[in-house]
């Protein structure tokens, strides 16, 4: 069996990525204009990324779909960024925030990835706060910090509630700079739909117009992932509509490895589901719970008139509420871990104490902290998310509490990367939620917009050119080359059977069975006999898709629905490997709840003695079972502990 | 709640578009505008037809992507929402509501309801920065911003960039959203040093694309999604007069 290799530096932890960098090979300024670099996703990540590179010289051309790279799903991003600054003075550091990271993945994340990410994580704001990002600031004029989830200082940063979405603009501000100065090509409307691989090295792409429909074929001397999370494979989350695997899906069956595809998280705050038409589900920050306790009715009589409409919340005495965070995990209480705080409403729920009509939602209450604080603190820290919630339900958060409950958020899984983002693919890097390193089994809040921008701004652009360094003398990538040639020819054909098939069902109505499956049997609780049994119905769906999805319209033009089918056969094959590593990994951390693995309180139980490793699963063809390598963890740093948040 | 939809419909960007009338029927006045549109695409699907397009991505009110100018108000009847924040409960039942794509010279249709809107990120790219490469920032507390200053750029950069201002104004000028931009800098340090050029630049930029110029109608305000003030334009203006003075 291949071992992975992850090129973990030598040295102590603070040390090994000064030594990576004052040993890995440069590319000199003057060979950078001869090096052409695709990136491929310009959120936070490919956004950060692109910029960085053209600044130094490469020539960079950037991909997506939407119709402009400040639209990426990273502008949604309510709560915030973390950052090591100890600007709190509350006895923050590197390394804290590097155990805080790999405890609140529970100890499935690779250990110097982690360390790198807390330990860059202070120059990242300083690169935002010059590019104009408006940070929330103080009296006196210097940065403000909240809490989150996982952690016991302040060291999130935030702008308003629309931290995604300032950092996103200035990724994109500086990418604007370069395009500007002609080293990034922008292409926007563009998807990416194969990788191509030449002599074992990623040397380009295929894309599709999403106007004109072309199918067309871009070389590159490195390819560059940075296309988000799969969350959508459950239909409903709380990503934007488009967010797909298919760039992800793509490598990985060109030869790339998948990196513990299991490990999905489902956020504990989100506006419940409403009704049949729902297209998607709204977050409500997490830097909520810094100032809203989370409750049921302790009596189930209060919960029947609450549904009857017979009672409302705010008459429910102190007594007769139950803080069930606060009860089970007095030491974090409302601020632990997603995972910890959904598997918590779910239990509540399923115990019969839901508090809406359909019986999953529970409360999510501001008015502590609106008598302590006032209204107008509690409006400037969270004015526009009440107002979202207002708008959605029609509910006024600030006299009756929110009503909340968990949905498909974020994929710590992705494809397999080493030390320098490097996929298995030489040449080709994954960065940002579309790899897997840094966040283990579980995300803390506020991380991954750090990851991101770590990734984009300072890993990638340092690692790259290690790689690069050969491939001076290489000239300009030939597309005229079977390989790109079969690839283009496989999207065609891709495209022509989706239409060939002329079925009867819609795209959606089977996106919408898949994700109703995973969120039953590969959810947030997971068992051998419903994995078993979702691997066998996901087949079926698939196989059904093939035969009978309608896709309507032409493939020279705009069309919606072609690009739909085109993601959810990608998902309809993400999904059967996320239950099968699901069903492999027979412990429970972080986000993987396997009940066979719990403890006598049901907690979680990790088993450190079979599963202390990273699942990255190779494709071995349709229809194979794919191969499993495993990159063991080893802890140096840090003592592997059982999570505890009590 | 049951709909009549009068939609413009038009293959691509060269062929003549029509209105097309269509039915909904059942819709719950929870379901939000795009789902109510998902649901007339999935009755053309059935139909064998071609699904109408329109752009839309977060559906959370922030990315900017959807449009719709909804019987005749950009995002539709509701203040300070986008079109994918509108519910049904805005409407009434058996209402006939318009569906138009935002209009503009800068903003060709590309098909049914999506424009191209790629005028503005030319405009950004013309001058919407600072020039920090990575790596050459400054400790980030070294600069103290006042409070209310950093809190007037954040209302400033809060502009999603869906080109409701253009659409809207009988013009179709662009001054709300590249005086957004603007603000945003002037209130902060580190947008200083590069101001004048800046807002030189994004102007000249405007003006390329075709974008019209501003008589003060203050329609763009009104039907902002995120509420972003004409005080911007004030304030831009202010910025152009002076550079334009000190420029050569
Ligand atoms: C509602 C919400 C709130 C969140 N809040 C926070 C928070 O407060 N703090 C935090 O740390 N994290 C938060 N997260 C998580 C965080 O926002 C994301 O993990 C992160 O932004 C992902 O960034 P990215 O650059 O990896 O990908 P994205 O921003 O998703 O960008 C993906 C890019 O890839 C492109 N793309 C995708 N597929 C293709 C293809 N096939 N071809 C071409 N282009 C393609 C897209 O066009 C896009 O440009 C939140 C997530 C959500 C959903």
């Amino acid at each position: 069996m291949t071992k992975l290799d992850s090129k973990i530096p030598e040295g102590t932890i603070d040390r090994k990525w000064e030594n990576y960098k004052s040993h890995s090979n440069l590319v000199n300024p003057s060979n950078r204009r001869k090096l052409d670099v695709i990136i491929v996703g310009t959120g936070l990540a490919g956004g950060a990324a692109a910029a960085t590179l053209g600044e130094a010289g490469y020539n960079v051309k950037a991909f997506y779909f939407q119709d402009s790279p400040r639209r990426a799903h990273s502008i949604a991003a309510q709560g915030g960024i973390n950052a090591s600054k100890n600007y709190q003075n509350d006895n923050d550091s590197d390394y804290r925030l590097f155990y805080d990271t790999v405890k609140g993945g529970d100890y499935r994340a690779r250990e110097e990835n982690v360390y790198r990410l807390a330990e860059l994580s202070g120059n990242i704001i300083d690169q935002c706060v010059a590019q104009g990002v408006p940070f929330a600031r103080e009296y006196g004029g210097t940065l403000a910090n909240r809490s989150f989830g996982g952690a016991q200082v302040s060291r999130t940063f935030y702008a308003s509630g629309a931290t995604g979405q300032q950092l996103l603009l200035g990724a994109y501000s500086s990418m604007n700079r370069q395009i500007k100065a002609g080293k990034v090509k922008s292409y926007n409307r563009h998807e990416m739909i194969d990788v191509v691989v030449v002599d074992g090295k990623a040397r380009g792409i295929i894309t599709r117009d999403l106007v004109t429909g072309k199918i067309e074929r871009f070389g590159a001397h490195a390819v560059v992932i940075a296309t988000g999370g799969y969350a959508n494979v459950y239909y409903l989350s709380t990503n934007a509509m488009a967010c797909n695997a298919t760039a992800a899906w793509k490598t990985y069956k060109k030869g790339a490895y998948f990196a513990n595809p299991c490990f999905c998280q489902i956020h504990p705050t989100c506006i419940p589901v409403s009704g049949e038409l729902q297209s998607k589900l709204t977050l409500m920050s997490e830097s909520l719970r810094n100032d809203g306790r989370i409750w049921v009715p302790k009596n189930i009589e209060d919960v029947k008139a609450i549904r009857e409409g017979k009672l409302k919340p705010t008459q429910i005495s102190e007594e007769n509420r139950d803080y069930y965070l606060e009860r089970r995990y007095p030491a974090f209480g409302n601020l632990v871990p997603r995972d910890v705080a959904s598997r918590a409403a779910k239990e509540r729920c399923d115990a019969g104490y839901g508090v809406n009509k359909t019986g999953f939602a529970v409360y999510l209450d501001f008015q502590d902290a609106i008598n302590r604080l006032g209204d107008k603190t509690i409006r400037e820290r969270y004015g526009n998310l009440f107002d979202m919630y207002e708008n959605i339900t029609g509910d006024n958060p600030y006299y009756t509490p929110m009503m909340i409950y968990p949905a498909s958020h974020y994929s710590m899984g992705g494809i397999w990367v080493d030390y320098e983002t490097m996929t298995t693919i030489p040449g080709l890097y994954a960065i940002g939620e579309a790899n897997f390193s840094d966040h283990g089994a579980n995300r803390l809040g506020a991380s991954s917009l750090m990851q991101c921008l770590c990734d984009g701004y300072f890993v990638l652009p340092a690692t790259i050119s290690n790689y690069l360094a050969n491939d001076i003398h290489t000239g300009p990538i030939n597309t005229n080359t079977p390989e790109f040639e079969k690839a283009e020819i496989d999207a065609n054909n891709l495209i022509k059977k989706l239409f060939d098939i002329k079925g009867t069902k819609s795209v959606d109505y089977f996106h919408k069975k898949l994700g109703l499956l995973m969120w039953d049997k590969v959810g947030l609780s997971r068992n051998e006999k419903g994995l078993n049994e979702a691997i066998a119905e996901i087949k079926t769906i698939r196989e059904n898709f093939w035969k009978d999805v309608k896709v309507t319209g032409k493939a020279d033009q705009m069309n919606n629905e072609l690009e739909k089918a085109i993601r959810v056969a990608d998902f309809l094959e993400l999904a059967e490997l996320i239950a099968i590593d699901a069903l492999n990994r027979n412990e429970s951390c972080g986000a993987h709840f396997r009940e066979e693995s719990q403890t006598e309180e049901n907690e979680a139980k990790r088993n450190d003695n079979d599963y202390k490793y990273v699942s990255a699963w190779q494709y071995t063809g349709e229809g194979n079972q794919p191969t499993l390598h495993k990159e063991e963890l080893t802890f140096n740093a840090i003592e592997l502990k059982q999570r505890n948040y009590k | 709640m049951d709909f009549t939809l009068k939609i413009w419909r038009q293959e691509n960007a060269t062929a003549k578009g029509s209105q097309q009338e269509y039915k909904v029927k059942d819709i719950s006045s929870d379901t939000s505008f795009l789902e109510m549109l998902d649901a007339l695409n999935q009755q053309l699907v059935e139909k064998g037809e071609d699904v109408i397009s329109f752009d839309n991505d977060c559906r959370e009110g922030v990315c900017g992507t959807c449009s719709l100018y909804i019987n005749g108000e950009a995002h539709g009847p509701k203040k300070l929402v986008t079109t994918c924040q509108l519910y049904m409960r805005s409407f009434t039942d058996g209402q006939t509501i318009y569906i138009e794509p935002f209009r503009a010279n800068a903003f060709p249709v590309i098909k049914d309801l999506v424009v191209d809107r790629s005028a503005l990120d030319r405009i950004q790219q013309a001058g919407g920065y600072t020039s920090f490469n990575t790596g050459s920032a400054p400790e980030a507390n070294a600069m103290p911003i006042a409070k209310e200053d950093a809190a007037a750029a954040f209302d400033a950069a809060e502009c999603i960039g869906c080109g409701a201002c253009v659409a809207t104004c009988k013009n179709a000028s662009a001054m709300l959203y590249v005086s957004a931009k603007v603000s945003q800098f002037a209130y902060l340090p580190q947008g200083k040093v590069e101001a004048a050029e800046r807002v030189l630049n994004m102007v000249a930029q405007m003006d390329t694309e075709g974008f019209g110029n501003c008589t003060n109608t203050g329609a763009c305000e009104v039907e902002c999604p995120k509420g972003i003030s004409i005080k911007n334009i004030a304030r831009m203006n202010r910025e152009f007069m002076c550079a334009s003075l000190t420029s050569e």
